[in-house]
């Protein structure tokens, strides 16, 4: 290669036009640095939403269904029981429906009811709402993962989530009191035996921000026995979601819409593709950047064509084939190309870095290979534009009249 | 039989199209010449010298008319096949040097054999060629601006030299020199001549059409009887 006397006269002329290669390079590199950035950023924002929805994707709730139930707010402090014997006009979910769930779905993986209420809390003084759940003892222990201290054992004791422990500033033997008194509501003071590990956005059970307690204790204070807010289905494998929506849908809904099942894998798709998406965008406005470089490239390319049209003319008059001068232009557009993609990617690893720290706030997935990927694509397309837009002008060079480029001064 | 002359030009003419109407730079003209000439062609200015220098040098192709460069018809060949015979059988000279500013003096001559040969010259046939032509080693290293015209034209010559071709041909090579560099330039291509080359030489200096054998005087594209 040492002894290719084109790509000696390319990269010579390179050299001697130092400062003009210079700004057509700049173009790519600024290019390369903003398709890469926002395509490590879009794969970082994507990596780092994927991870935190994983922990959800695996769930499907059974709610009551919207069909024919009417209105039904939240019930109150008595809790009403339930209207006659068919169910399907409440809003919650009977014993009978949560065992028709367990029959149909429990081979996917495991099913638990749960109540939910929302509550006022007083901690020393401090007000503020919490959402109170209720679980059967064995749902605790096979659902819940404890922190610190254990699962409670009597009804005035509960577990709390991590957020809520930190926000008000409760460890293990802490006091809560439930209920407002002046809204006339009944007064009930129970015991932190156990604070959760933290468990992040979840669509069965949000026990970062809530209280939990046995179901005795909940049905105790709520009333309304058997008659759940919810069930969950954990499933044992992701890929069975679909499977098990529709046993349950099939078994329940069957004559009109009794439950509805709420699959959260479909949802964790939508919001990866909405990123996704986003992220195309981004980097569309990203690559018109490189459009712009290859429009410098262009012009760089012709001026060198044109100011060396004599030269062309001597190479061409002393026996050089028009190959070659093609070779020597499109060389002076690779080096371009290579030489701007190569500052381009360093940048990017750099300044990328920055972006996802700034805009993800973690760069925790930056060095994995769907995030990194984007730097030799970026480097690709700027070479290939460069080579794209020298493509013209190394024509032009090549088939110049030989005696007209002599001609020229 | 008689021997296939090198260059053989029969009824060529050659036309530039231009807005203001065609110009005739060469007018039906038919000429000969045989291997190991010297030749001189002579005229006044404008009257298709160089036009016809660049037909018998591959460099232009003929409006009409045959035109065979050693026996073969130009008009058959490709682009491709055109180079190839400048690069390995013609060595040209031009009036302007024309040496390629980007390389050094050293460089310029070995371009040429890196085209033909694909590697850097090991033989020394380079260097040697430059010393022939009276440039030294140091002066060698120079690029073609920091170089005097007298100086430019013989490495010109080395240039023309170094793939050893059948045909010299010069487009007044000594007509941007002094009369001293001129004359050094001509003994140099009368040498040329002694080795067997065939020697073509555009000039309107009649100090040097008279060194050579035989004077093709042309006036107006057309080839004037003596
Ligand atoms: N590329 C061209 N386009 C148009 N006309 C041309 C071209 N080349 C030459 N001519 C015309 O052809 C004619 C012959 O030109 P040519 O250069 O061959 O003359 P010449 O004998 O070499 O003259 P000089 O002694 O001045 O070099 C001139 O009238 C010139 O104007
Ligand atoms: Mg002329």
């Amino acid at each position: 290669m040492k002894n290719d006397i084109i790509l000696q006269l390319s990269i010579r002329s390179i050299r001697l036009n130092f400062l003009r290669s210079l700004l057509a390079a700049i173009g790519i590199v600024i290019g390369v640095v903003a398709i890469s950035s926002m395509g490590m950023m879009g794969a970082n924002m994507t990596l780092s939403v994927t991870e935190e929805l994983s922990a959800m994707a695996n769930v499907l709730v059974v709610k009551p269904g919207s069909g024919s139930s009417g209105g039904g707010g939240m019930m109150g402090g008595g809790g009403a029981p339930g209207m006659g014997g068919s169910s399907d006009e409440d809003d919650y979910i009977s014993k009978s429906q949560f065992e028709d769930i367990e029959r149909t779905a429990g081979k996917y993986g495991l099913v638990y009811p749960v109540y939910q209420e929302s509550e006022t809390i007083e901690v020393s003084d401090r007000e503020g709402h919490a959402t109170i759940y209720g679980m059967r003892d064995e749902d605790m222990a096979s659902v819940l993962t404890v922190e610190e201290g254990a699962l409670p054992k009597t009804s005035s004791s509960v577990v709390i989530g991590p957020t809520l422990a930190e926000n008000y500033g409760l460890t293990i033997g802490s006091r809560i009191t439930l209920g407002d008194e002046d809204k006339n509501e009944t007064v009930q003071k129970v015991r932190v035996v156990g604070i959760l590990e933290e468990k992040g956005m979840s669509m069965d059970l949000n026990s970062d921000s809530a209280i939990i307690m046995p179901e005795k204790a909940y049905v105790g204070r709520f009333g309304g026995e058997d008659e759940y807010t919810q069930v969950n289905v954990i499933l044992s494998d992701i890929d069975d979601a679909d499977a098990a929506t529709e046993a349950i849908e099939d078994q329940l809904n069957r004559k009109e819409e009794e439950v509805a099942v709420q699959d959260s894998s479909r949802m964790m798709d939508s919001i990866t593709s909405t990123v996704s998406t986003l992220t195309t965008f981004v980097m569309a406005i990203a690559g018109i950047s490189l459009l712009v470089a290859a429009t410098s490239i262009f012009n760089v390319m012709m001026m060198s064509v044109t100011e060396r049209v004599r030269e062309i003319g001597i190479l061409r008059s002393i026996g050089t084939q028009k190959s070659e001068v093609l070779r020597m232009f499109i060389y002076e557009a690779v080096i371009l190309g290579l030489v701007g993609a190569g500052i381009g990617a360093v940048m990017s690893l750099i300044l990328g870095w920055l972006v996802v720290l700034v805009m993800v706030g973690t760069t925790k997935f930056f060095f994995m290979a769907e995030s990194l990927i984007y730097v030799p694509m970026a480097m690709l397309i700027g070479v290939a534009i460069c080579i794209f837009s020298g493509v013209y002008p190394a024509w032009r060079a090549a088939n110049l009249d030989p005696i007209e480029a002599l001609r020229a001064d | 039989m008689k021997e296939v002359p090198v260059i053989e030009l029969a009824d060529v003419s050659k036309i530039y199209p231009l807005p203001s109407g065609d110009v005739v730079a060469l007018d039906h003209l038919s000429v000969r010449i045989d291997r190991g000439e010297f030749v001189a062609i002579m005229g006044p200015s404008g009257s298709g010298k160089s036009t016809l220098l660049n037909q018998i040098g591959g460099l232009d192709v003929p409006t009409s008319g045959t035109l065979k460069i050693t026996g073969r018809n130009i008009r058959k060949m490709s682009d491709e096949e055109l180079t190839s015979l400048r690069l390995n059988a013609i060595g040209y000279i031009f009036q302007k040097f024309n040496l390629i500013a980007l390389l050094s003096a050293y460089e310029n001559v070995e371009y040429p054999y890196i085209l033909k040969q694909r590697c850097n010259d090991t033989t020394g046939r380079v260097s040697r060629l430059l010393e022939d032509v009276g440039i030294d080693r140091r002066m060698a290293e120079h690029k073609p601006a920091e170089l005097s015209g007298g100086q430019q034209q013989r490495v010109a010559i080395a240039r023309a030299l170094v793939n050893d071709p059948a045909i010299l041909l010069c487009d007044e090579p000594t007509g941007n020199l002094d009369t001293k560099t001129g004359a050094q330039i001509m003994e140099m291509l009368k040498d040329l001549h002694r080795q067997g080359r065939t020697v073509i030489i555009v000039t309107h200096d009649p100090a040097v059409g008279d060194q050579a054998e035989r004077i093709i005087r042309i006036r107006d594209g057309r080839v004037e009887e003596a």
